[in-house]
Formats: structure tokens, C-alpha cells, sequence
């Protein structure tokens, strides 16, 4: 029997068990909807803007470790879509995104509601795929669905012309595929996994330096046992977060640009660092040759080998996947009876503890003024949530006091745009992972700035009754932007204040949710806990906070890990912390 | 300093097109490129020219092996090679510059491919740097135009590039 394209599509992402598709009707996929409305197998989440619905599939991905799907028609639908795409390329999230495109008559013919998706995605898509024929679409969404979450997952395209989608064929759905030009590798080197464990295992000072890639690789438990097993510190990146317990004593918190005084200096002055799914970022070395002047042996473990010994020189490098490199090397330093040395290891620490006990998170919070510290409504969040609420946040400051301010304890917990930065995420990632997880607490910590980008999406939580706690954190400013513009910029506040806000409470409000504004540090902790209280509807709370508090410590551009700018409080012994750099600074050790 | 990529691609419509996407989206520049297909139809075989240092161009290799639809990469001056290029290169041919073009065209082992009153079409084939030096021993003025494949090139002895 042969049915129509549109219906091909709906049973092969039936076929892929896809248990939600965000996306948006149009003209080109009108016949794709029909089919949808049809079925009951999945079910679909209508967004109020194409790229909102990218970003939830992406957050439904991430939360949920299956492939997310967002559907949109062609045009401005498609174009709506490439920020959300983009942002899943930059983070290696697995989503598969249908595009539909003009029929294939009228296909560069500048045809209303054309676009070339797939030129316009190539340069931020794992791949992409145009359908030109009905009786490739089968294949084409398996090929898709293999290549978006194997090796280095990434987002998949697939454009698919309207009139594909009324022609017919017979359907079947190919339970494997194969693609002769793609092969990822997923076991790690033998050789280079034994000389792996032999350098680490004569380091003095070693550390483990983990990234986004354990999480994506599900890898969190061989990591735990590795590092305890070893006994060293470990660090993590921004992405990297949850995939280590943060409140455990051998995490030393965040390292890179706004990471921990301990963590940055422990990472600089290493002599061996082994890099576990992370990619030495320009966000945690901003500058490769002061990081590897300070001597040490670099160990890194990646999927993707273009990752490998791109920012910085590598001693040895593995290509595979985490979690069976991981293994492997539990296995080896188990059999081989390996220890790193008992007095190297206490002196490291004595010294990591040293730094920890300087506590560069601590926040001035001034009872008698009332004024909201950023900070202070993420660790009462925390506290209210017992570390257990997944978080997603936007990109500004607000997101760098969620990722120090919020100890995240397991994996897919924390969910931001690391790679590409993007505002706007933060309330379309908590529907992608409050559809995931209906149980959950979902909190979105953002910005006033951010929060604005997609603030459309109120209308999908309402229709789709997602209660979600949207936590802005609003001083009025582009925060971050306000931040450098003070370092950098002489106080120039080009642009970065936001004038003629709208009124949050009574917009929530609009929307049918409930709006709260928080302007007392008093009233902080009862304002959480009656939001949290509320299980079944969306809370917009609008914080008032201090508009003057900036992110510390900070890396500032062209500098090192270990010459950051650090809070006020440690500034005022700034000659005590000369001494020590002195006296930790190795660089001068052959 | 100068390399020349060799890779087989998929046969697919947009494949070439992700290949040379890719150098201009890493700022990588592409010298000359040859695409044609194989005795297996099913794969293209790209020649790019490039210059980069050694860690650009182990970086370059692995971006474009990651591409879906490259089969292979291969460096080909990493080892022995053979490298060939075609070129086309009209010229005024008149009056004492008639016998003097036969000439150099025969010096380069180039053969003349049409012929007018005032003009020969040479073809020449070699290595891009010997097209390079035929261009530079004819005088420039005399040259009307120049056509150029860019550079082919294949791997000596027993080492073949194939999936």
C-alpha cells in the first residue's frame, strides 16, 4: 500500500519512539500537520516562535537523553530556526529538525517562502539532508536520527519539499542504516590509554578537568569513580557541571573565565591535566600559551579527534567515547595497582585548600539596606530546592550566579547555552525540560535582558500548563554587558541599560500565570517558598536586585587562569595573594 | 607552505559545496581545487591546493574527515607524489613572435591547440610550477588569456587513495 510522504515522516518518527515534536504550522508543512492530527503516537508542542521550538526540543534532548525534534515550515519558519539550531550544534545536542520547503518545481525559482535551508544551515548543522524524492524519506530520517546521536552528536536538517509530502510510496522504515563515509570511533586506543595511565599516575600535581562531553556521553558515574579512585581534584566547565557532584570535597568548583579562585589557580599550576569531554574553550584558557607555559602533561579525551590538540599542545591523545575510555582506565589503574604519591597528593591539597579557604564566592549581603544580592537568591533557591531542581538559565551574569551560586548534583540538571551564548533560551529550555520531566522543579534563572527574547513562550506554558519558576534576576541592565563596559569600557554604558521595562507581574499576569516582585533581601526566602508552593502554575518572580554587583572572579581577555580579577573582599589583601602566586607560580621549575 | 589535499566524497548534489564551506568558514584558503568523478561512480575525487602550517593542516584534515559525506583524506605531500596541471594560454602569434611561440611551446612540451593569422591556443601540461615558469619565459604582452585546472595529483608507486 502506498501512502503519502507526510505520512512516511509521522511513521518513521513514530518508528524512532519521538514522544514530542516542537514546532510551528505553515504553508509547506501544512501536509505533515494533517498527518500528525491523525495520530496519537506523539504528541505536538506549538511554540509561538520557530525558534523556540528548536531550543525546547534542544532542552527536551538534553534533559532527557533522547533525540529532539522540532518541525517548522519553510521560509521565515526555517530561517526562525537556525538560532535554535546553531545553539545545538555549538553544545553537540542530538535534535533532528524538519524543514519543510517549497515544492521541487519551484525550488530556486525565489518562490514565496523560499529559503536554501540547507545552505543557510551547512555551516551549523551535524549534517543536512534535502528530500527529493518520497521514496528516500525513510532512509533519510533513520540516517538522521544515527548520525544526530553517534560520535559527537549534533543537530540533523531535513528539508523536505511540500510536494514530497503529497506524493506516495510504499513505506518501510530501515531498522539500520549504513554510511560508508561515517564511522565514528568509540573505543579508545589501547596503547595511548596505558601511557595515559602512567603519566598521570607520576604526577605531583595532577588534575582532572571535566567538560559537557561526560554529560552528553552519559559518563557521570565512571567519572565519580575515577576521580575518587585517584583521590585528585577535579574541575569542571560550564557544560561539565552536575556530571561531578558539586558539593563533594574533591570538586573545586568551575574553572575558566568565571571559574573558582582554587580551581583556575589549581588547573594553571598542574603538572599533569587530563581532559575528560572538554575542549580547553577560549571561555577557560582565553590565552593557550599562557596556560602551557606553566610546564605540564596534557592528557585529552575527546570523541571528536578535530577537538584534540586544537587550542593546546597534547601529550596524549584518545579518541573515543568517555564512558568506555573511562572504564577502561578505572580498569587499568585498578589492575596495574597504581597510586598517585601519598605526600605529592597531601601537599596539592594543602595547597588547592589553601585557595579554597580564601572563599572567593563569598558576597557582601547587607541586612540593613534590603538590597537583593544576585547571588543570595540562587543559594536560597538552592537551599528551598535541596540542590534537586533542574535549572536553566539564559547568558548574562545571571547565568554565571547560577552555575557558581546553584551546586548542581548529577548530570542534564543544568541547562544553558554554553557554546553559542545564546539569550533567549532560558524559558524555552525549562518547557523542553518540564515536558521531559512533568514531576520535576523546573526553574528558569534570567535576566531582564534575556528573559525578553522569548518571552512569547508564556503563551505555550500556559497553553500547555507548564508550571514552571521563572526567577529574573532584574538590576535593569545588560548585566554582563554593563560588567565589561566598567572593566574595559571606562564606565561607558553604551546601550547597556535597559530603559522602559515592562511590568513583569502584570505581564504574567496577561499571560494567565502568577507574577510576583521581590524588592526586600527580606523577603526573598518567603517569596521562593511560596512560588515553589504553587506545583501546578508558572511563577514569574521579578527580583529587584543590586544593580551594581559584578561576576567574580574574572579572567579577563588576554590574560591567564591564575590573573584574575577577584571579588572586593580578597582585592583588600591583594599583596597576600601576590605571595601567593609567588610562591605556587611553577613556571619557573624546569 | 603549500600542500595538496586529496579526498574522495560521496557523489551527492551540495557535497562539494560543505567541502569548500568548510575552508572559507575556518579562514583556510583554497590555492586550486579539481573535482571530477572516479572509476566508481559513486565517488568524486577533490585535489585542493593549500598552504598552512602543520597543525593548521592536521587541524583542516580532521574537519573534513569529520564531513558525513568524505570517504577519505589524504595528504598527498606528506610522501611521494605526482603532480599535474593543464593549462590553456592563448597568445598573439604574429610576424617573428610566430616562430618564437612554436618554439617555447615545443621547449615545454606543449602542443598548439588552434591556430588563427594572429593567434596559437597552447596546451600545456605539469606541475604548477612549470606552467608557472612557461608563463614568465613568453612575453606577458603577448599573452591574451590563460586558462588553468589547477593542480591533479596521485600518490607514487603502490599508494592509492580508495575506500
Amino acid at each position: 500500500m502506498q501512502i503519502s510522504g507526510a505520512q512516511i515522516l509521522v511513521q518513521s518518527l513514530q518508528a524512532e519512539g519521538v514522544e514530542y515534536v516542537f514546532g510551528y504550522p505553515g504553508g509547506a508543512v501544512l501536509e505533515i500537520y494533517d498527518a500528525m492530527f491523525q495520530q496519537d503516537k506523539f504528541k505536538h508542542i506549538l511554540v509561538r516562535h520557530e525558534q523556540a521550538a528548536v531550543h525546547a526540543a534542544d532542552a527536551y534532548s538534553r534533559s532527557s537523553q533522547k533525540v529532539g525534534v522540532a518541525l517548522v515550515t519553510s521560509g521565515p519558519g526555517a530561517t526562525n530556526a537556525v538560532t535554535g539550531i546553531a545553539t545545538a550544534h555549538l553544545d553537540s545536542v542530538p535534535l533532528v529538525v524538519i524543514s519543510g520547503q517549497v515544492g521541487t518545481p519551484a525550488i530556486g525559482s525565489d518562490a514565496f517562502q523560499e529559503v536554501d535551508m540547507l545552505g543557510i544551515t551547512r555551516p551549523c548543522v551535524k549534517h543536512n539532508f534535502l528530500v527529493t524524492d518520497v521514496r528516500d524519506l525513510a532512509t533519510t530520517v533513520k540516517k538522521a536520527f544515527v548520525i544526530a546521536q553517534s560520535g559527537r552528536p549534533g543537530p540533523v536538517v531535513i528539508d523536505v519539499p511540500k510536494d514530497v509530502t503529497q506524493a506516495l510510496a510504499k513505506f518501510h522504515y530501515p531498522e539500520e542504516v549504513f554510511i560508508r563515509s561515517y564511522q565514528p570511533v568509540s573505543k579508545g586506543h589501547t596503547g595511548q590509554i596505558k601511557k595515559a595511565m602512567q603519566v598521570l599516575a607520576g604526577a605531583k600535581r595532577p588534575m582532572i578537568y571535566f567538560g559537557g562531553g561526560v554529560v552528553l556521553g552519559n559518563a557521570s558515574q565512571e567519572l565519580i569513580e575515577f576521580v575518587q579512585l585517584l583521590g585528585a581534584p577535579c574541575t569542571g566547565t560550564l557544560m561539565g557541571l552536575g556530571a561531578y557532584p558539586s558539593t563533594h570535597s574533591q570538586f573545586v568548583g568551575m574553572l575558566g573565565m568565571h571559574g573558582t579562585y582554587e580551581a583556575n589557580l589549581a588547573t594553571q599550576n598542574c603538572d599533569v591535566i587530563i581532559a575528560i569531554g572538554a575542549r580547553f574553550d577560549d571561555r577557560v584558557i582565553s590565552v593557550p600559551s599562557k596556560f602551557t607555559d606553566a610546564p605540564k602533561k596534557i592528557i585529552h579525551i575527546d570523541v571528536d579527534p578535530s577537538s584534540i590538540a586544537k587550542r593546546v599542545p597534547v601529550d596524549v591523545p584518545i579518541v573515543g567515547d568517555v564512558k568506555q575510555v573511562l572504564r577502561e582506565m578505572i580498569q587499568l589503574w585498578k589492575e596495574k595497582s597504581y597510586v598517585l604519591n601519598p605526600s605529592h597528593l597531601e601537599k596539592w591539597w594543602q595547597t588547592i585548600e589553601a585557595w579554597r579557604a580564601k572563599d572567593c564566592m563569598y558576597f557582601e549581603h547587607d541586612e540593613a539596606s534590603q538590597i537583593i544580592k544576585p547571588q543570595f537568591v540562587v543559594q536560597t533557591l538552592a537551599r528551598l530546592t535541596d540542590n534537586d531542581a533542574i535549572i536553566t538559565s539564559d547568558v548574562g551574569q545571571h547565568q554565571m550566579y547560577a552555575a557558581q551560586y546553584y551546586p548542581f548534583m548529577r548530570p542534564r540538571q543544568w541547562l544553558n547555552s554554553g557554546g553559542l551564548g545564546t539569550m533567549g533560551v532560558g524559558l524555552p529550555y525549562a518547557m523542553g525540560a518540564k515536558v521531559a520531566h512533568p514531576d520535576a522543579t523546573v526553574a528558569c534563572i534570567t535576566g531582564e535582558g534575556s528573559i525578553q527574547m522569548n518571552i512569547q513562550e508564556l503563551s505555550t506554558c500556559q497553553q500547555y500548563k507548564l508550571p514552571i519558576k521563572v526567577i529574573n534576576l532584574n538590576n535593569g541592565y545588560l548585566g554582563m554587558v554593563r560588567q565589561w563596559q566598567e572593566f574595559y569600557y571606562s564606565d561607558r554604558y553604551s546601550e547597556s541599560y535597559m530603559d522602559s521595562l515592562p511590568d513583569f507581574v502584570k505581564l504574567a499576569e496577561a499571560y494567565g500565570h502568577v507574577g510576583m516582585r521581590i524588592e526586600k533581601s527580606s523577603d526573598v526566602e518567603g517569596a521562593l517558598k511560596e512560588a515553589l508552593a504553587m506545583k501546578d502554575r508558572l511563577v514569574f518572580m521579578d527580583f529587584i536586585t543590586d544593580k551594581k554587583q559584578n561576576v567574580f572572579p574574572m579572567v579577563g581577555n588576554g590574560k591567564g587562569l591564575d590573573e584574575m580579577v577577584l571579588p572586593p573582599h580578597m582585592v583588600q589583601d591583594a599583596e597576600r595573594y601576590e605571595a601567593d602566586f609567588r610562591e605556587y607560580d611553577t613556571r619557573s621549575v624546569p | 607552505m603549500r600542500h595538496i589535499l586529496s579526498i574522495l566524497i560521496e557523489n551527492e548534489p551540495g557535497a562539494l559545496s560543505r567541502v569548500v564551506g568548510l575552508f572559507s568558514a575556518r579562514g583556510y584558503n583554497i590555492d586550486a581545487l579539481s573535482v571530477a568523478p572516479t572509476e566508481d561512480a559513486s565517488l568524486s575525487r577533490l585535489s585542493v591546493v593549500t598552504t598552512g602550517s602543520p597543525s593548521q593542516m592536521e587541524q583542516m584534515t580532521k574537519q573534513l574527515n569529520k564531513l558525513i559525506e568524505v570517504v577519505k583524506v589524504t595528504d598527498l605531500t606528506e610522501s611521494r607524489y605526482v603532480e599535474r596541471e593543464l593549462m590553456l594560454v592563448k597568445v598573439r602569434a604574429v610576424g617573428k613572435d610566430r616562430d618564437e611561440m612554436l618554439r617555447m611551446a615545443e621547449i615545454y612540451r606543449g602542443s598548439i591547440v588552434d591556430v588563427t593569422d594572429k593567434t596559437y591556443t597552447i596546451e600545456v601540461t605539469g606541475t604548477t610550477d612549470k606552467l608557472n615558469t612557461f608563463l614568465e619565459s613568453i612575453q606577458s604582452s603577448l599573452i591574451l588569456e590563460t586558462v588553468r585546472t589547477g593542480a591533479s595529483g596521485i600518490g607514487r608507486g603502490e599508494r592509492i587513495l580508495r575506500i
